[in-house]
């Protein structure tokens, strides 16, 4: 055991940040770091510049176009992207569809499709909730009928990220009714542009859009669209799930997150003194850091499992929750730090780009809408309750 | 020693929640936020009409003798309602200082319009450093003439775009975060040199920053005593805040109730989903947070009169630190339990959620409070 | 509404003050501030004095002997009691059975039994837990068998608290196996000096001797025993739970343990200070004591509802709950304040009346014990899970 990096690695670190310092536009990395809004060009040249070195797809294996990264190359690529201020890589295409493709999908599929994928071309949704379809995903209802060489689709997703960004969606539909629920269901990709599909967007508590409802109606889709057999689409669904818990920690993120807390709190005043010596407030960023050292050992010891050739298995489901948890945590001590100056709501500068003066510093707008945001992360991604419940069945046998 | 209301104070109840559920709709609500003042006039005639504006203030105030009990009745059915009107900046905290520190010509000037619904106040006392300390003041009044001359900058202050007067906090003497030395002024809010920046807030208030340029007032401007505004402002501040604790108790009842009819309906796995015990236990937490939340703004309500500015100072702090913590369980297990929908914009919780986490840093959040209790506790 | 008390009630509340200072013994009273064990006679002696004095079944009706107080008088005399060092008054007899005597019981049962209750002549404890039925008690197997004119009664009882003092034990038994489980229970009083009862004691994980096993074999128990109707025992469970969970918060010994808690921070030395000076742990006292506040006005709108007549409903419940939730902390935080000499175990500092010196300060030998054994409080009396259940169901409608 060794926490240290071995030279090679060393050298691998001060490529990629070399790499990011180099690649990454200036005007997104001041966003980030400002905590503003980003929109779909920022993400795309930044995902362009990745593809383009060959990184966008950094956790798929050689074969398929990914660079082969070992479990500490990738713990090194994600921490100094986090410390540069990059933006998250968005993961539909890279680190849900992809994959799915690549393990499920055919020679024609791979060739369609993940070349795009890899070089950040096309911009990927998801489809999967439904309103009736939440934590209970297996009983949705969005109907795929076989029509000739075409699927008829009918019906709505909902919480669909960015899907007003999209080119293409994939979707989980339903293709046999008389089955079990999780037996009827088909992976289906479709081509945002396809007659039929209407975007409306859903306006979240803090004013911003950023999911949407997505409506089919008899949406023709070719039949060499459907990824794996018809009828096993749920087989799928359940590789994407395993694959997507690992990255959902966010523990790059939040560490940043907590760089950036204690930055404000050095210029928040209380008493006439930094807010950062009160000691009680100290004590809780304290806190913060270590539960977030914590997740990122659990994390470190899971990766490691990996790199023996091990699986990562129902346990992961903890990274999840405590990961999710942090992240709100960081979002309310940061409103926290702010104050009453995280009252006013300024929407235009917050969603519009606008160059209204904000009020009060910089960043105390983006707290309080963070914090209501940030709530969402014990509910995306199956909510912390379906997660324990995972755990209670597949790790304590309950 | 009784808890019961009187038959007075449960006809008060009922109205203010006829009010509150006729005129408060999710609908009407919304398009009260979109007007332009944020809150509507014909409401604030009707509180006039039926005493709201009054109630709390003495007879000889030209009042109609209630105190922190009907505040708490009337603030808590505005915190079902999610009720907009400026009730607490004019009539909690502007009215409650010109009450207890005003002069008989500035009761008449301003107390007793502000009773029949014609002036409106908002109070000017946060800056830009000065977090929770009330103390921590630097927009600075100097002698000019027989009056005073004003100049710095307050921030965040609530209805300060719909008032007539606004009520500044200055420093006429001392240091920085000295409690000697600060003086009240009651200023018009069309003065000359004072502009305003508006803005909505998280909940849906308006408030305002407040630049102030040499702005020139009188002699008779001052509120009180020259640099001994302190304890006035301490008071009316420990009233308000036992005002929101009852505001966030109405909240709390509204999105508890909401929930509860969420996971009662809606169904995942063939089943309500309040029939999964670890939302059961969950929404339990919620209402023993609320049941706490109410013990503790009846509390404060029962002793805020109290003369030992010590118990006073206690009974507010005690209770906001039990609003903070209630207010965000209770919140965010709210949002939890609706999922994803808890969050739009189009479902009450996600608003009541907003107003809850407002109030927590409204005053000094619950940290602060549970220092300052901390402090009274251990000197005792 | 007013928190202000008449001056009949003030010099009622002086009354019981005098009254506490003539009878309550020094030494008992100084086992209560010190934290240690009450003996038996503790417990006895301060009882009787009370019964003499007609105050022991204080909450009873003037028709059973009762002093027939108002709510406002119960809360004085509770928290009086509590502030004068007074042990708690074993409920067993004067706040369980009896009131299920007086209101379930004949006439011959109830001059039979209540007079020794009311004078503490006659300890009582209760045969409710079996191994097998712990939350869910219903499932109870101690079965009474009638034969003429007696039962017979073979099984076990656990968690029997002060069975080891006890003259009478009240049980719940199984007349008939046949019906629905809650249909088939009796109420029973069982004389400990009948052949077949053996006691055996439960030592505790802090090393004290409260609770036993209750060993039933063949038991000969005469039908006049019984109280209420055969199988109809369930009914005086209930009734006797809902009597119970009112007093079960313990507010004023906890008001009594966060003033002591207050007073150890004064002593306990820390950087040259003491932890008085230590604002994340005063904090700490601060939270727990406005706890103890929350609960003591949330019960006393309770019993504000009692004296108009209103019935106290299930919420009571979630005082239970929130209870032994704080004297949970209150101990905790003790152990806290005490640090590295909470570790010594000093047994004879705790049960007997020794001379030796304690190592460390006086307060040190219960904390850790204390903390111990005050997670039972979450645990007897109704478990706060199932606590839960109960609002859930009868107060929530889930």
């Amino acid at each position: 055991m060794d926490l240290a990096f071995t030279p090679e690695e060393q050298k691998f670190a001060d490529e990629v940040r070399a790499f990011v310092r180099a690649n990454l536009p200036a005007d997104v990395r001041d966003k980030v770091k400002n905590g503003k809004h980003l929109i779909r060009d920022d993400y795309m040249r930044w995902q362009q510049a990745l593809g383009k070195k060959g990184w966008l797809v950094y956790t798929w294996p050689k074969k398929h176009g990914g660079p082969g990264f070992t479990p500490a190359q990738r713990y090194i690529f994600e921490n100094i992207c986090a410390e540069e201020y990059a933006p998250g890589i968005i993961p539909f295409g890279t680190k849900m569809v992809g994959p799915v493709i690549y393990t499920f999908g055919t020679e024609a599929q791979k060739e369609k499709y993940l070349p795009a994928i890899r070089e950040s071309t096309v911009w990927w949704c998801q489809g999967y909730s439904e309103p009736g379809s939440g934590s209970d995903l297996a009983s949705l209802r969005t109907k795929a009928e076989k029509d000739g060489d075409h699927y008829i689709v009918n019906g709505s997703k909902t919480w669909n990220t960015m899907g007003h960004w999209a080119d293409w969606i994939f979707c989980l539909v339903r293709t046999d009714s008389k089955s079990k629920p999780q037996e009827g269901i088909s992976f289906l990709l479709i081509d945002m542009k396809t007659p039929g599909i209407t975007v409306k967007p859903i306006i979240m508590a803090d004013g911003g859009h950023e999911v949407n409802e997505v409506f089919f109606d008899n949406v023709k889709v070719p039949v060499e669209n459907l990824v794996g057999k018809e009828n096993e689409g749920w087989t799928c669904a359940k590789f994407l799930l395993a694959n997507e818990r690992l990255g959902i920690a966010a523990v790059p993120q939040s560490k940043r997150g907590v760089e950036a807390l204690k930055d404000i709190a050095r210029v928040e005043q209380d008493n006439g003194r930094p807010l950062i010596e009160n000691q009680s407030f100290a004590e809780k960023i304290a806190d913060l850091e270590i539960q977030v050292t914590a997740l990122e050992f659990t994390e470190l010891r899971v990766l490691s499992q990996m790199a023996q050739g091990g699986q990562p298995g129902a346990e992961v489901s903890g990274l999840k929750i405590r990961g999710s948890e942090i992240q709100q945590r960081i979002t309310e001590l940061t409103m926290e730090a702010v104050g009453e100056y995280s009252a006013p709501y300024l929407p235009g500068l917050l969603w519009q780009g606008t160059n209204e003066e904000p009020v009060g510093p910089d960043y105390a707008h983006l707290a309080a809408p963070r914090y209501f945001n940030t709530r969402k992360t014990t509910i995306y991604g199956g909510s912390n309750e379906i997660q324990k419940g995972i755990i209670s069945k597949m790790v304590l046998g309950l | 020693m009784d808890l019961s209301l009187s038959d007075e104070q449960k006809q008060l109840q009922e109205s203010a929640e006829r009010f509150a559920r006729e005129k408060y709709t999710f609908d009407n609500r919304r398009k009260i936020v979109a007007t332009e003042r944020g809150w509507l006039p014909e409401n604030w005639a009707q509180f006039a009409e039926l005493g709201w504006l009054g109630m709390a203030f003495s007879e000889e105030d030209g009042g109609y003798g209630g105190g922190p009990i009907e505040t708490m009745i009337v603030m808590e059915q505005f915190g079902k309602g999610l009720v907009l009107e400026p009730f607490l900046p004019t009539v909690v905290l502007g009215g409650g200082m010109i009450a207890r520190a005003g002069s008989a010509d500035q009761k008449a000037a301003l107390l007793a319009p502000m009773i029949e619904g014609k002036k409106q106040f908002a109070f000017a006392w946060l800056e830009r450093q000065s977090r929770y300390n009330l103390a921590d003041v630097s927009l600075k009044a100097t002698k000019e003439g027989n009056g005073w001359s004003l100049s710095g900058h307050k921030g965040v202050v609530y209805n300060a775009a719909s008032a007539d007067e606004i009520i500044v906090l200055a420093r006429t003497a001392g240091s920085a975060r000295e409690p000697k030395g600060l003086t009240l002024f009651v200023v018009d809010a069309k003065a000359k040199g004072l502009s305003r920046r508006d803005y909505p807030t998280q909940d849906a208030l308006r408030a305002s920053e407040l630049t102030f340029d040499k702005v020139s007032v009188g002699a008779d401007a001052v509120l009180g005593k020259v640099d001994d505004a302190f304890p006035t402002v301490e008071e009316a501040v420990d009233r308000a805040i036992v005002a929101l604790c009852a505001e966030a108790t109405g909240c709390m009842d509204a999105i508890n109730a909401a929930t509860l009819e969420y996971i009662k309906t809606r169904k995942q796995f063939g089943v309500a989903i309040g029939k999964f015990q670890v939302l059961q236990h969950r929404m339990v937490d919620c209402f023993t947070n609320a049941q706490e939340a109410r013990s503790m703004t009846l509390m404060a309500s029962l002793k805020i009169d109290d003369k030992d500015p010590t118990v006073r100072a206690k009974a507010a702090s005690g209770a906001k630190v039990q609003i903070g913590k209630s207010g965000k369980f209770c919140g965010q297990s709210a949002v939890q339990m609706h999922g994803g929908m808890g969050v739009t914009d189009e479902m009450a919780v996600s608003h009541y959620f907003k107003r809850l986490t407002m109030i927590d840093l409204m005053f000094g959040n619950q940290q602060h409070h549970l220092t300052r209790y901390s402090n009274l506790a251990m000197a005792a | 509404m007013d928190l202000s008390l008449k001056p009949e009630h003030k010099a009622f509340a002086d009354e019981v003050r005098a009254f506490a200072r003539e009878n309550l013994s020094p030494a008992t009273r100084e086992k209560t501030f010190s934290g240690k064990h009450y003996d038996r006679g503790d417990h006895i002696v301060w009882q009787k004095a009370l019964g003499k004095k007609g105050w022991l079944a204080y909450t009873w009706p003037k028709k059973y002997g009762g002093p027939g107080w108002d709510v406002t008088q119960r809360f004085l005399f509770e928290n009086v009691l509590a502030e004068e060092g007074a042990p708690r008054i074993l409920p067993f007899g004067p706040k369980m059975v009896g009131p299920v005597i007086y209101t379930f019981g004949t006439e011959e049962q109830k001059e039979r039994f209540l007079p020794g209750i009311r004078s503490s002549e006659v300890s009582w404890c209760q045969g409710y837990s079996e191994p097998g039925a712990g939350s869910d008690l219903a499932n109870l197997r101690t079965r009474a068998v009638r034969e003429g004119d007696h039962y017979i009664v073979n099984g076990q009882k656990t968690w029997t608290s002060f069975a080891h003092w006890g003259d009478w034990i009240f049980c719940l038994v199984r007349t008939n196996t046949e019906v629905k489980p809650q249909e088939g229970i009796s109420f029973l009083l069982i004389d400990m000096k009948t052949p077949g009862v053996t006691v055996r004691p439960i030592i505790m994980t802090d090393g004290a001797h409260h609770v036993n096993d209750v060993f039933l074999d063949n038991v000969k128990v005469p039908v006049e025993n019984l109280i209420g109707k055969e199988n109809e025992g369930w009914t005086c469970a209930k009734f006797l739970l809902a009597n119970e969970r009112l007093g079960i918060a313990e507010v004023p010994s906890s008001k009594r343990g966060v003033s002591m808690l207050r007073q150890i921070a004064r002593i306990e030395p820390l950087d040259g200070g003491t932890l008085a000076d230590d604002p994340a742990f005063t904090a700490q006292i601060a939270d727990i004591d406005l706890q103890v506040q929350a609960l003591e006005m949330s019960e006393l709108r309770v019993l504000s509802t009692m004296a108009q007549g209103g019935a106290p409903g299930p919420e009571v419940s979630t005082l239970k709950v929130r209870g032994s939730e704080i004297q949970q902390r209150i101990a905790e935080l003790t152990m806290e304040a005490v640090g590295e000499y909470a570790q010594p175990y000093q047994p004879g500092m705790l049960f007997h009346d020794t001379n030796e010196t304690p190592i460390g300060p006086d307060h040190a030998p219960p904390a850790a014990p204390r903390y111990f054994n005050m997670r039972k409080t979450s645990i007897y009396g109704g478990s706060t899970e199932i606590q839960k259940n109960i609002v859930s169901k009868m107060v929530l409608g889930l």
